[in-house]
């Protein structure tokens, strides 16, 4: 009864998945998917290679000051970092009374309240406080940005595919729009206010490039600052921001690794030894 | 004869020590097991310890300035209370009058403040015997017999240096590491 | 319960001996785990999966426990709190990795646990009562991986919550109010965070209840084993302590070592990006995926693109249900009484299509929704069907199966203990393997 009821509904399955087969390949066929620019012009990010990739990956503490200066001078204009703080940038190798001067100094304050009228009001941030918004809120922020809202960085390079290295390729990677794809798809221009960017997923991102001359931070370290390195040391400062445990987990996955590595060859060998027996004791049987 | 019996013996042996490299074997895997399982034990304990930002908000700043002789302030220092007294000359001449050796957790006023600052009293507002909040600090409140501060909950009783005087809490309300600033500015959970 | 010749517990200390007499737990133990569970001399690696299941749902309550002190199921700090726990919490970032990776490790054991029991027939009496209670838990370990999923409230969290509860939007007539009960609002919120979180706690426990009558139902007629024939003589087992206690300690190896690779160098390799922006309702992202394990199911959901009687939602939410429902009757659509793939010549390449076939759908279900991945996904929701309620009644009936071996011990001296697996010895493809001289 099951077999026959089970048979049946089986049969309807497939009748419908064959109309909805049938269905499709007629579409495919007749009203093909027109080609569209996103498609064509997309580019993957270029790779990228920081000492941070790998299991044995560690941060270049140099690198990531220069990255956090990129940060600071350039991108927390209008991008907050909400989820790190600055007692966190000890981690970059500041001592506590960088840190300290780092949040005394910052441009932008913390909100706050008038202790005497209770008013809205501001105070310089200390290090227990995290890296204060550049807006207000989502409105202030689109206002300011002709309508687009400049996306939170701490978790930049988890949030999207490719990580640091489309963060890098998408910030060096302006360019004009080529010939060849507005020859192709007329309509696919370059709206007003938007940017040609072949690393954005539509091609037109709102952010204007913000690295757009060699020199435009200055380095302290001797560091030549070309836009491609300036690209370079804040994709690896916000894989810093991102994942700041990042060196503790590499070196604990490491030794946990080696730790099972050795238990699984020794509980082998006793499995092996306890069965040893067992077949013996049968080939002889 | 003999060699059969030799060999038997020495097969016999050669077993043993087989038997004894097997348990070897396994006592190692298990210690192993147990090694891996003592490891896992730390993160879970050590997560409930507090996190990094709570560690972060350790010092806090008290303004003194505003605060009159005779007065206090209750504020906020590692989410408990924090009394901030600016006490009179009457109040340190009633704490030095009493004998040290009297007291239940003997201390002097001047082990209680800072030096050639007597007149500013910081301790914790947590009653040591069970974690109140003692009356004393507020304008108007009850100070106990002793002038100092007085807890409702069980009756502990401090004096004007917030020693323990009476009742059941063990000690004198705690003092938390503090450094001035400046004449007018405190901050707390700093060392000098 | 077991069979004859199974060691009985003798407590040798005489305080086990009065605790015996009150409480027997060391007997139950030893009765279930230990000396006193007689079970088949030949199982292979693939038995393993039983113990590294139960292995995974510890590590997930004992990390989950933990990850719900720290959590907050709030929708204005749910994404904070998680960000809280992998920053400032002590160890937090491992524990969060730990229970993330966790999940997708669950349900690979769970996945392969599934494949050894459908290739050797372990579903067929008298195991029945194992197999639906296996699929009871299979349907909870669902149920709590897409809630857990949601906590983190990022943009997945949120456009997945909202994609599958609108499937009971689907139902006829009830759906919609369905739906804003389940979500207790007209999109997902606090409400449906906050039971989404109490039910994530819950149904854990409930997965563990049912584990244990799961075991229990096994220990009645004790495990199958690779060539399906049941046990007949003590020379066909062993005690489960120590023989299986050691194999299953080196398995446990294995899996950790598998586990820590992931959760150390590559912890979001099996997340998605979008995971990690917070949820949004004025945006949806561009692919809206589950998590890999359920794509298969994904795929068959999406498969369904015209209306036939039936609106398509209807069909695809009733073909996805339905590809585990019919699990449930598997018993009683394969009428053949040889367990063992190995020794059903005629459904033995059927097989193997269909876990192609489930791979097929797996990769359509992470891809977008666009040709060709949904004509691909057609045909291989189509052989999924046919494959259980066509193709597997007819062939359980005219098939003439290879002879079996006359029982487990015999078949371990000839070497059969290998020949047995679905790979063959030495991982050579199935069929291709050396037929035995005989």
């Amino acid at each position: 009864m099951v077999r026959i009821i089970g048979f049946f509904v089986g049969l309807g399955f497939c009748l419908v998945l064959a109309i909805a087969f049938f269905t499709g390949a007629y579409n495919q066929i007749t009203n093909p998917p027109a080609e569209t620019a996103e498609k064509e012009f997309h580019l993957h990010p270029k790779p990228l290679a920081l000492e941070s990739n790998g299991p044995f990956g560690k941060f270049d503490r140099a690198q990531l000051q220069r990255g956090f200066q990129v940060y600071k001078e350039v991108c927390s204009a209008c991008h907050s970092l909400k989820f790190v703080a600055f007692r966190d940038l000890k981690d970059l190798g500041y001592s506590d009374a960088e840190v300290k001067a780092i949040a005394d100094q910052w441009v932008i304050q913390q909100p706050s309240i008038n202790p005497d009228t209770g008013e809205p009001a501001t105070r310089k941030s200390v290090p227990a406080d995290h890296f204060p918004a550049p807006f207000a809120n989502e409105i202030a922020a689109r206002a300011a940005n002709n309508n687009a809202l400049p996306p939170d960085l701490s978790l930049m390079t988890k949030a999207r595919e490719g990580g640091a290295a489309y963060v890098h390729s998408l910030i060096t990677g302006y360019r004009d729009q080529p010939a060849e794809l507005l020859k192709k798809f007329p309509t696919a221009k370059t709206p007003k206010g938007l940017h040609y960017n072949p690393y954005f997923a539509n091609l037109n991102i709102a952010m204007p490039p913000p690295l757009v001359s060699d020199g435009q931070v200055q380095y302290t370290d001797g560091t030549k600052p070309t836009v491609d390195q300036m690209g370079t040391d804040v994709a690896a400062f916000l894989t810093w921001t991102a994942e700041p445990k990042l060196e503790r987990r590499h070196g604990i996955g490491v030794a946990a690794f080696i730790f099972l590595l050795v238990f699984s060859v020794l509980t082998y060998m006793s499995y092996q030894n306890i069965w040893a027996s067992k077949k013996r004791e049968l080939a002889h049987s | 004869m003999a060699t059969v019996e030799h060999q038997q013996r020495e097969e016999a042996l050669a077993e043993e020590q087989g038997h004894r490299r097997r348990d070897f074997i396994n006592i190692a895997a298990v210690s192993f097991a147990g090694v891996g399982a003592a490891a896992v034990v730390i993160p879970v304990i050590s997560q409930m310890a507090p996190s990094a930002d709570v560690l972060a908000e350790a010092s806090t700043e008290v303004d003194l300035s505003a605060i009159q002789p005779g007065q206090a302030i209750k504020t906020i220092y590692r989410k408990q209370p924090l009394f901030v007294r600016h006490l009179t000359p009457k109040e340190i001449a009633e704490a030095n009058a009493v004998p040290v050796s009297s007291l239940r957790d003997p201390q002097t006023l001047a082990e209680r403040t800072k030096p050639g600052k007597a007149e500013w009293l910081i301790t914790m507002g947590v009653c040591t015997h069970l974690g109140c909040v003692p009356l004393g600090a507020g304008e108007g409140e009850n100070r106990g017999p002793f002038g100092g501060y007085f807890c409702p909950c069980h009756g502990s009783a401090y004096d004007t240096a917030a020693r323990i005087r009476q009742g059941p809490a063990p000690r004198n309300l705690e003092v938390p590491d503090y450094v001035f600033r400046s004449d007018t500015k405190i901050e707390v959970g700093a060392k000098a | 319960m077991s069979f004859p010749w199974a060691q009985h517990y003798e407590p040798k200390h005489p305080f086990m001996r009065y605790l015996d007499e009150r409480l027997p737990l060391p007997r139950l133990v030893y009765n279930a785990i230990g000396g006193g569970y007689p079970v088949p001399r030949n199982l292979n690696y693939f038995w393993n999966f039983g113990v590294l299941s139960g292995l995974a749902l510890v590590l997930q309550i004992l990390t989950g426990v933990i990850l719900a002190m720290h959590y907050a199921a709030n929708q204005t700090v749910a994404f904070q709190s998680v960000e809280h726990i992998m920053r400032d919490v002590n160890w937090g970032w491992m524990l969060r990795y730990m229970h993330a990776n966790g999940a997708s490790f669950f349900f690979i054991v769970i996945y392969i646990h599934i494949f050894r029991n459908l290739y050797y027939g372990s579903y067929k009496a008298p195991r029945e009562m194992v197999w639906l209670l296996g699929l009871v838990i299979f349907l909870l370990m669902m149920a709590t991986a897409f809630m857990g999923y949601v906590l983190p409230w990022g943009q997945m969290s949120f456009w997945g919550a909202k994609v599958i509860t609108s499937l009971f939007g689907a139902i006829p007539v009830v759906g919609q109010s369905i739906q804003v009960w389940l979500l207790g609002g007209y999109a997902p919120d606090q409400a449906a965070l906050n039971r989404f979180f109490s039910l994530h706690y819950l149904l854990p426990f409930v997965i563990a209840g049912v584990v244990i009558l799961k075991i229990w139902a096994l220990h009645i007629p004790g495990s199958s084993n690779p060539t399906g024939v049941e046990v007949k003589s003590e020379s066909d087992t062993v005690p489960f302590h120590p023989y299986y206690t050691a194999k299953d300690g080196f398995g446990i190896g294995v899996f950790l070592l598998l586990y820590v690779v992931m959760v150390f160098f590559a912890p979001n390799y099996l997340g998605h990006p979008d995971n990690y922006i917070e949820a949004n309702p004025l945006s949806t992202p561009a692919l809206i995926v589950p998590e890999w394990y359920f794509w298969p199911f994904y795929a068959m959901l999406r498969a369904f693109t015209v209306d036939f009687i039936l609106p398509a939602k209807l069909w695809g939410v009733l073909a996805m249900f339905g590809s585990i429902i019919l699990m449930f009757f598997l018993t009683w659509i394969d009428r053949s009484p040889i367990r063992s793939t190995n020794y059903r010549p005629l459904y033995k390449p059927f097989f193997w299509i269909w876990i192609v076939d489930v791979l097929v759908l797996g990769y359509c279900g992470g891809s977008h929704a666009e040709e060709p991945y949904l004509m691909i996904s057609q045909i291989a929701t189509m052989y999924y069907f046919a494959h259980f309620l066509i193709i597997l009644p007819i062939v359980s009936t005219i098939e003439r199966p290879k002879p079996l071996p006359n029982s487990i011990s015999e078949s371990v001296l000839h070497g059969e203990e290998k020949e047995s697996a679905p790979f063959g010895a030495g991982g050579v493809m199935p069929g291709t393997e050396p037929q035995p001289a005989e």
